[in-house]
This record gives structure tokens, sequence and C-alpha cells, in this order.
């Protein structure tokens, strides 16, 4: 192995379209190293689940990836998902890629206990016996912290509580040792005490398994307790990427500091509701320039002038705002997000 | 904004309001059918009132009981003086229908009809009501519209799924007011948003407040968007409330353990100096605590002991006799916390 970091996924110039060729995601880059989680924050509408949903194959069936690379792995288990086949997906589902979602009730089969639904899984992946597939659900629940994993694994999906269902989603999603879990709104539906559990198991997972998160949310203030890296997502473009700490500490992209101003921020005097006016684009509005103008408060006419470039700050930041790419030197269309190619 | 010496009169005032749904079947861990256990509750005009709690902590109950949907098996809701807790029959359907409680739900897309337009929703509890003229209520309409800062004329003729989220729940806000009600019960209004529109509907409930002097009670599971608007918050855990007071003393200084793990979990932007989840859960070697043996919340608690075999009552603190708990170890708690584990949770 290289003593560089390897890579587990990466994305490329990905661009989505829906309904009547609308694109909704457009030049998206990112990489994620083993064993990092990376946030993926934006509002409703930013593309941010259209993202992943592409990374893990699942878009609408109105949806296609138009171009771009999604790479799973990195050298000798490198996998390509841009235009996989079912045997392809049949084997990187659950394998190597694992996902939970927001409302986990509607992922269950209601008819089926969950201990079942977790077993199936485990003797149709790494073909256990029926004994050991039991065995090992057990142990899963055990580990991500339900009570009583053994009579959990006879229960039925509407015996349990929604934070339970999550944690028996977790358990499916990381049973057959996959190297990215991608957790869409994963914690949004549940009331913050079992939000922090769910975000505190999701780390332990982390540093157990080795494994890479990709955490899909509205809420900064998530990202800001478990994600190493951050990208920003507005208009189905990445407008600003980095590492956590540094993006929270002084956001480049006004979006980010708006996005900022509207988060759950700890100071509970803080009595303030900002709110970012207007709207944010349609899927496939055609914006000559940043998507976000109409909105920002510094906009001038250059912002719409052009397609604004992604500019490189260096240290692995990057901010799509023509107030960057300004004061840097250095811009980049192709280049972009995430890991750098070493200039 | 209430001070204490000068209280107004609570225009709805709950008083040891319990609920109990059938017992469920054995077996389905939904607990015992009690909703709802021995509420005290005041709101008075103009006045926000947050209510957090997980679900099934008897939040939505509180809302049903107040506006006549479920019978109170004890205690009383007396709104602007009279007793509307006990109303059967043709009485309670003259004051549901009279529109001076109104609810907002927390899915617009669920509770609007899809097949009527806006200006058909929002007239609707008027054409309830019965008491303005045709020509009236039309005015009404478009005054409620105006009032969420929606644009009438744009929006009159549309259906709710041709709005965004943020504007369909404004809607929804719009029907809620168009009876120019006294009290307002709006259950998780914002969950269904993202941060920027939350943000809105928010502001847009404390305006409407200051205009129409309006009680509102905002029905949450996350305490943060209730930190910038509400003036006073209950919290409920399994169908009673543990602690109420001020917005701000209570999130900063909780009083019961369990308002004390909540504000630890939040997830924030920023290091404070705080506490942490963990310090605020028993042991992992703790011996466990009966779930159905006295204060509910005392087998999550890290202090529980003996005493707690009793359901502890509300009761005023004494460094502050406008907040309430109920806690045997309200004020003590603090001294027996654990050090934190600084690297344990850190991100």
């Amino acid at each position: 192995m290289s003593s560089q970091p390897e890579n587990t996924l990466r994305v490329n110039d990905l661009q989505v379209s829906v309904a009547d060729g609308l694109v909704a995601v457009q030049d998206v880059s990112f990489a994620i190293r083993r064993g990092e989680s990376v946030g993926l924050v934006g509002e409703s509408g930013s593309g941010k689940t259209l993202t992943c949903r592409a990374v893990l194959g699942l878009l609408p069936a109105t949806g296609r990836v138009d171009a771009g690379r999604i790479v799973l792995g990195d050298g000798a288990d490198e996998v390509e998902l841009t235009g996989a086949r079912r045997s392809t997906w049949d084997r990187v589902r659950a394998a190597r890629v694992g996902a939970v979602f927001q409302d986990p009730a509607s992922y269950l089969n209601p008819s089926l206990t969950v201990g079942h639904q977790l077993a199936e899984q485990l003797r149709i992946k790494t073909g256990l016996s029926r004994r050991a597939a039991h065995e090992r659900s057990v142990e899963l629940f055990a580990e991500v912290g339900l009570h009583d994993p053994a009579g959990v694994f006879h229960q039925y999906p509407h015996q349990l509580s929604g934070g339970m269902l999550q944690r028996v989603l977790i358990a499916i999603a990381v049973s057959c040792e996959p190297e990215l879990l991608i957790a869409d709104e994963a914690t949004t539906a549940l009331d913050v005490v079992i939000q922090a559990e769910i975000l505190a198991l999701l780390r332990r997972l982390r540093e157990t398994h080795g494994l890479s998160l990709l955490l899909v949310t509205h809420d900064l203030a998530v990202v800001a307790e478990s994600c190493d890296r951050i990208l920003v997502m507005y208009g189905g473009q990445v407008v600003e990427s980095g590492p956590t700490e540094e993006v929270l500490r002084n956001p480049q992209h006004p979006y980010t500091r708006a996005l900022m101003g509207v988060a759950t921020i700890g100071s509970w005097h803080r009595r303030r509701l900002d709110v970012i006016p207007g709207q944010p684009p349609a899927a496939g509005e055609d914006m000559p320039g940043c998507r976000f103008a109409p909105r920002c408060a510094q906009a001038s006419a250059s912002c719409t002038a052009g397609p604004v470039p992604v500019a490189d700050l260096g240290a692995g930041r990057t901010s799509r705002c023509v107030l960057t790419t300004a004061t840097t030197a250095t811009t980049a269309t192709t280049a972009t997000t995430g890991q750098k190619v070493p200039a | 904004m209430t001070t204490a010496h000068e209280l107004p009169v609570p225009l709805l005032s709950v008083r040891g309001l319990s609920v109990s749904y059938a017992a469920p079947r054995k077996g389905t861990h939904l607990g015992t059918g009690a909703a709802l256990a021995e509420a005290d509750l005041d709101v008075r005009p103009g006045e926000i009132v947050g209510i957090v709690g997980e679900t099934g902590s008897g939040k939505t109950t509180l809302a049903r009981a107040t506006v006549g949907l479920v019978a109170p098996a004890a205690g009383t809701i007396a709104f602007a003086g009279s007793d509307v807790g006990g109303l059967r029959g043709r009485a309670r359907r003259a004051f549901r229908r009279s529109g001076q409680v109104q609810l907002v739900f927390q899915d617009p897309l669920r509770s609007l009809d899809p097949d009527l337009t806006i200006g058909e929703i929002v007239r609707e509890p008027l054409d309830i009501a019965g008491t303005l003229s045709r020509a009236e209520r039309q005015e009404r309409v478009v005054e409620s519209l105006r009032l969420v800062g929606l644009d009438p004329d744009a929006v009159l003729a549309r259906h709710p799924r041709q709005l965004s989220g943020g504007q369909r729940q404004r809607a929804s806000l719009a029907r809620a007011i168009s009876t120019r009600p006294r009290l307002l019960f709006c259950d998780e209004p914002v969950s269904a948003l993202d941060v920027s529109n939350r943000n809105l509907v928010l502001n847009l409930l404390d305006q409407l407040r200051r205009d129409l002097d309006l009680a509102v009670v905002i029905i949450a599971h996350d305490l943060s968007s209730l930190a910038g608007i509400a003036d006073r918050v209950a919290v409920f855990y399994r169908g009673r409330i543990v602690e109420q007071g001020p917005i701000r003393d209570v999130l900063e200084d909780p009083a019961h353990p369990y308002t004390a793990l909540l504000t630890a979990s939040a997830p924030s932007i920023g290091d404070e100096d705080r506490l942490r989840p963990d310090q605020l859960k028993p042991a992992p070697d703790a011996p466990a605590w009966p779930a159905d043996l006295g204060c509910g919340f005392a087998h999550r608690c890290p202090f529980v002991h003996d005493a707690c075999a009793d359901q502890p009552r509300p009761a005023p603190l004494p460094h502050a006799p406008a907040r309430q708990a109920a806690c045997h170890v309200a004020t003590t708690w603090r001294e027996r916390l654990a050090p934190p584990h600084p690297h344990k949770e850190s991100a």
C-alpha cells in the first residue's frame, strides 16, 4: 500500500439530471479518504440527496447520471460505479457501501422481524448459515447499542421506537463490513438525545470498523460535531469545501456564512433567528454565473457575468465565489474540490 | 416579557390534567396508556410557550385535549376563565367552531386538503364559524395571507402542492389565524422544514403574536428552534411536565436532569464549556432501576436514589419561584456530577 491515504470514494465532475433533462447536480467533485467522515450540507433541493443517491445507484426513475465518474475504492479494489450493471451493484451494495436514511420505518419490511431482515442480508451477502447469521445478528444488534439484542431479533418494526429502528438500520448497513456508510438525514427525525447517541454510534463504528462516512444533513451543527471535512452544496453545485473546523471558523462563501447564521448555535442566549432571503433555484434553472447571487448580500454584476470557477484556497479548501477567486491567483475549473492533485 | 410583579391573567389554564388512551395490548412497549399525567400549564395572551419532549411524552395529547379532540380523564382546562375540558356535545362543538383555539400541524402537505385552493383552505374555518358575511370572509382571507407574508394574488388560486414547503406552512398558519383565534397550538410547525425556512416560520409566529396579541404554544422536539423565540418552556417526559420556566433560565441552568441531558445533547457549532451527554447518563455498571417505579426518568438518571421511588411533584425552585421542576435533586444534582470525559465524545 502506498503512503498516500487510500480513497474510499472519488466523485469527479458528476452531473445528474432529473425529469426531462433538468440538470439538478452539476460539476460535483469530491473524494472521501479511508476512515474519513465528510459532511454534505445544504438546503432542501440543493442536490445533496441526489448526489448520494447517484453514489448508491438509487436515483429516481427519471434521474440519470449525465456525466462524471463515481469510483469506489482504490487500486485493485477499484470499481467504476457510473453506468455499472446490476451484477456490479449487487456486489457493491451492502458489501461495500451501506446506507441509512431519514425514516427508518419505511426501509424495513413491517411483516418480518428485524432480526430476520438483518440475518437475511448476512446469509445472502456473506453466505453464513442460518444459525451463524442469527448469532452474528445478535452481536451486531448489541454492537449498535440495542438493549436485549436477542429479544430485539424477534421483534417487528412497529414494536420498536424510531431511535431503535435507526440502530437496526445501522446494524444492517454495517453488517457486511462496508468501506463506506452513507447517512442521508439519518438523525433528522429523531429527538436530540437520540440524535446525539446515533452520532456517537457512527463515530464509534468509524473507529472500530475503519468506516468512511458520508453524512448528508441540512444542519451545520450536526456536521460540526461529527465530520472531518465539509462540502456545502447549493443549487446542485459544491460551493465550498474544506476541513470542518477551518470552514466553520472562517467561511469563505457567503452561502456558508448564511447557513451558519441559520444553524443551531450552542449558546442559548443568542436570541437570533436569521433567515436566508428568497428561495433556492429550481432544478435545471438556467442561471449564468453564481447560483446563489440572487440571495446574496454581496452580489455584484461580476457574479452573474459568467460561470464562477472553483477557487483552490490551499490546505484542502475550495470556494466557488467571485470574491474568493479575486483574492487568489489560482483558479481551477477542472481540478475541483476535495483531494488535490499535487501541483 | 412578563414580570413576576404583574402577570396578566392566563388565557389558558390547565390544572392537574390527565389523559388516558386505551391500554395497548401486551408487549407493544407503548406504556400503560396514560398519555398525560397531572399536567399544570398556564399560557398568557401575547406569550409564546414552548413544549419540548421526546415522541410519546404527551405534548400532542395536551394540544388535543385543549382543543377538545380528546376528553380528559382528570383535571380542568380553563380557557378565558371558563372550563372547556368538561364541555360535551353541542357546547363543545360550538367552542370548537368558534375558532378561538386553532391547531397548526407538522406537515402541511398532509394536513391541507390537496383538492382545495389556498383561498378555499384559508376560508374554510370562517365558513364553519359562520359569523362573517361573504365579502367580509373574502377580505379576511386576503388579510390573513398578507399577515403571513404571502401574496394573495399569487397563491389564492393555487393548490398546496404548487407551493414550496415554507410557503405551505405559512398557508396553514394563515388558515389557523383566519378566525382570529386567541390561542394557537402549533404541533411541530417547523420539523418538516429546513433551517432557513424554519427560522422564517418562527419569526412569523413571533410577529403574529405581537400583531394579534395571540397566545402561542409551540410543540417541538428540538430545543434550539425554541431558544430564539419562546418566552417560557415546559419540558415533558413520559406524560409529565418535569420542568417549566423562562426559557433562558431553563436552557442555561436546567434544574431537571432530563432537561440537562436535552441541552447537552443538542448539536452545536462552537466549543463552549458545557456538560456532555455521558455525564448525564447512568454509569454502565450502575444497578438498573425498574422502568415503572416512581419517577419516570429514574431509570435513565445518574442521580437516582431511594427517594425517586416516589413520583416527585412539580415544585417551585427555591432560588427562582417562577420556575418549577419535578425532581428530588433539582437543586443538588450538579454537586454530584461526574467529572467530564474530555476526549471520549469529541469529534
